[in-house]
């Protein structure tokens, strides 16, 4: 009996200690280690659809045997990456050398001092990227993560209504009468109440000559006559008709499909766009349309970065590797295999003159524009509180039920409430 | 109360000769049912126990603030009550370090009205399925040809995953989709207020009921059909039947059905989060209290953890409320029902 009890007593002990052990957490691996070292390291990424990365994989670990990348392949939903990574810094995991985080996630990966600064010896030459690109991977003023791919938002627009694009807002808004004269809807873009609408507010907003928030990334700039120009233009065009009331359901591929079904003479979206709406074989469009960068305020309107930051966590033991595969993500021959295999927007800018890339991926010229002309998101480690509140308060705005000034109002004071706590 | 009722059919079972060693055995088994149901405890207190506990600790503990000299996070530190008070009285801490009403945009300004959402989404869905679930389960019931055939078919969507439900649904009410061209309509069912609540009742009506049906239809089976005899001997007209007979007889399979079903509504995620995205209205008329905890935790954990311990306190105490007056009793029902007591 008194040896049951006992074994009784050893188990439950030996559980509490597995639990100890769980929440202990390995630790002992300070940030500073790895630093020179070189080794086998681990890519991590989310879902490889176009066969983009194990190619480069493969060519790498043939040119670095002692150096060998493992590809660990995430699921293809954003959330779950970032979850999955969220959950491998906090357990300090050594097995995460190199990751591609989406451009919103590195302000708040950074500010919780899971990446390598690229300073120092880690410097990265950024002079042959497009600009805004190395935005998007700074952080405070320090370099946290290597740009790898881009994306920029075009106005795709129907050449069979207008011979020429519009160039500035007020033009298109102008030209709507002529596209509900050939009883099309006029323009759309994503206002759907997700990430695509803080895109396409703030695109609004810059191409006004405003911003979202200030160089901090956290001190809200709302409150000027531009940002109220920017979100006036979207809640008017709603409420004229200019943008079809259905199109506040719109994400990203209600609008290519009323586009391609040939129900919009305008539309904004990404680069994605472009060859699907050629060779669809439901695209009633295929030889109607072309693009145009965003119409602006005179000049190119300003759009807003998509595309992904190739990392270096500090947990890495084997920096100098990582460091080396970093570099390689952004040389000119994988940042053109980006382009040629997954229709993926490169970073190098000598990239978006080649003719011969050109001739296959007609969108690539106009996209430069748009990328150079971009304006980041805003850069800051709250950004999921930073774009609800965008997208609550713009969102009651194009639906009419909350002015301009109360919803830029309602977003400034949101975005403070964000930056300090709860 | 039950526990003796258990123990006495294993105690009786070895006759002992003796009386005296009798107590013996009896406090031996004791131990030995302590030692085989220990694994079990340890087990519950490790998946259910070890979870709530932290969650309760970690909402009393502060979100990550920045460190404004160094751009970097830092612990927040104990919050008290705070994380609290920020989702039942709507406080925001501001940048000057005192608390404000959260502007809309915030999550804590939602908390109201996701709970309005939520039990509105209760009371409605579970009164629809109830109501629709007995009908279903009073054909199914009946003895006809091709009973096995609608039983089957009555079935299917509940044998759906709700994650494909909710797309099914979420293409019949895009705006180009079948809803409006068979109702010859333009309703953004996804997007206006009310349409959009009505779109997430129907999804989950049509999901739910047959979950309903299944378990009234369980009770409905117990019942002989010799009550129904002497009730029409007795000159019960149907409705009487209905009213006197079958309702007092299938009320105990009848409340633990409701009652599951109103535990599963109020922690309703899966069927908003991808029909509406949360959304409709002014942008929050589907946010459910389980999307307001989901869309938080990728803002800060600790403040997630109050929320979902006060979700949790609200749902607990409506389950109780129902089984301590409403007389809903899971645990009992099935002895009594075995042994007549109704």
């Amino acid at each position: 009996m008194k040896a049951a009890r006992l074994s009784v007593i050893a188990g439950i002990a030996v559980v509490g200690l597995a639990l100890a052990g769980c929440s202990g957490g390995s630790g002992g691996s300070s940030g500073s280690s790895g630093d020179d070292s070189r080794g086998p390291i681990t890519y991590v990424q989310g879902k490889d659809n176009s066969n983009v990365v194990r190619p480069l994989i493969d060519k790498w670990n043939k040119a670095h045997p002692k150096e060998k990348v493992t590809f660990k392949e995430q699921s293809d939903n954003a959330d779950q990456q970032h979850d999955d990574l969220v959950q491998h810094f906090q357990a300090k995991d050594s097995g995460y050398d190199v990751v591609d985080v989406d451009v919103i996630w590195t302000a708040e990966f950074a500010a919780k001092g899971w990446l390598q600064p690229l300073t120092g010896k880690y410097k990265m030459d950024n002079s042959k990227l497009l600009k805004p690109t190395v935005a998007t991977a700074t952080y405070n003023g320090t370099q946290y993560a290597a740009p790898q791919t881009s994306d920029g938002g075009l106005l795709y627009y129907r050449t069979d209504l207008f011979p020429t694009p519009p160039k500035t807002w007020d033009e298109m808004m102008s030209d709507c009468a002529t596209a509900k004269a050939a009883g099309v809807g006029c323009y759309a873009g994503q206002f759907a109440k997700y990430e695509g609408l803080t895109v396409n507010v703030s695109e609004a907003i810059n191409t006004a000559g405003g911003s979202v928030v200030g160089k901090d990334g956290k001190t809200p700039t709302l409150g000027t006559p531009e940002a109220k120009k920017g979100l006036s233009r979207l809640v008017d065009a709603f409420k004229d008709g200019n943008i079809p009331a259905e199109a506040i359901t719109y994400q990203e591929e209600q609008g290519r499909q009323a586009f391609e079904a040939g129900k919009l003479a305008f539309l904004n979206n990404w680069a994605y766009v472009y060859n699907l709406a050629k060779t669809d074989g439901s695209s009633v469009v295929k030889d109607k349309f072309a693009i145009a960068p965003l119409p602006g305020d005179g000049g190119p309107g300003a759009s807003t970065l998509g595309g992904h930051n190739a990392a270096i966590s500090t947990y890495s033991k084997h920096k100098a590797t990582a460091f080396d595969f970093v570099k390689f993500l952004q040389s000119a021959e994988t940042q053109k295999f980006f382009v040629t295999q997954g229709s993926l927007s490169p970073v190098l800018a000598s990239l978006y003159d080649d003719a011969a890339l050109n001739a296959k991926f007609g969108y690539l010229k106009t996209l430069k524009t748009s990328i150079e002309n971009a304006v980041p998101r805003p850069v800051s480690p709250f950004y999921p509180a930073v774009t609800k509140a965008i997208q609550d308060n713009s969102y009651a705005a194009l639906k009419g039920s909350m002015s301009v000034d109360d919803a830029l109002k309602n977003m400034s004071d949101a975005i403070k409430t964000a930056g300090s706590g709860s | 109360m039950s526990a003796p009722e258990i123990v006495e059919p294993a105690a009786r079972a070895p006759k002992p000769p003796v009386r005296a060693s009798a107590k013996k055995v009896k406090r031996g088994e004791r131990r030995v049912a302590l030692y085989l149901i220990a694994p079990t405890i340890v087990l519950l207190a490790i998946v259910i126990g070890y979870p709530v506990v932290s969650a309760i600790i970690m909402s009393f503990q502060k979100d990550a603030g920045l460190d404004s000299a160094t751009g970097m996070f830092v612990q927040g530190g104990f919050a008290g009550f705070s994380n609290y008070a920020h989702w039942l009285f709507q406080q925001c801490a501001t940048t000057g370090g005192g608390t404000a009403a959260c502007p809309p945009g915030n999550l804590g300004s939602q908390f109201w009205n996701a709970t309005f959402v939520t039990f509105f989404f209760t009371v409605v869905t579970v009164v629809l399925e109830t109501v629709l679930g007995m009908w279903m389960a009073f054909i199914m019931n009946r003895t006809f040809k091709g009973r096995g055939l609608v039983r089957a078919a009555i079935l299917v969507p509940w044998a759906i995953p709700t994650a494909v439900t909710a797309k099914l649904w979420f293409f019949i009410f895009s705006v180009s989709g079948i809803a409006n061209a068979m109702l010859n309509t333009q309703i953004l069912w996804t997007s206006d207020e009310w349409a959009s609540r009505f779109a997430i009742i129907i999804a989950d009506t049509w999901k739910t009921t047959p979950f309903m049906a299944l378990l009234i239809l369980a009770g409905l089976q117990l019942i002989p059909e010799e009550v129904y005899e002497a009730a029409k001997v007795d000159g019960a007209t149907t409705f009487q039947r209905f009213w006197r007979v079958t309702l007092p007889l299938v009320k105990p399979a009848l409340m633990v059905a409701v009652l599951f079903r109103i535990l599963d509504a109020l922690r309703i995620y899966d069927l908003p989060a991808i029909l509406t995205g949360g959304g409709g209205g002014t942008g929050n008329a589907t946010t459910t209290l389980s999307i307001l905890v989901v869309d938080q935790i990728r803002q800060g954990f600790n403040s997630a953890s109050a929320l979902s311990t006060i979700t949790f306190l609200i749902i607990f105490i409506v389950a109780f409320i129902f089984v301590r007056f409403l007389g809903a009793n899971v645990v009992r029902t099935q002895e009594s029902q075995q042994k007549g007591k109704l």
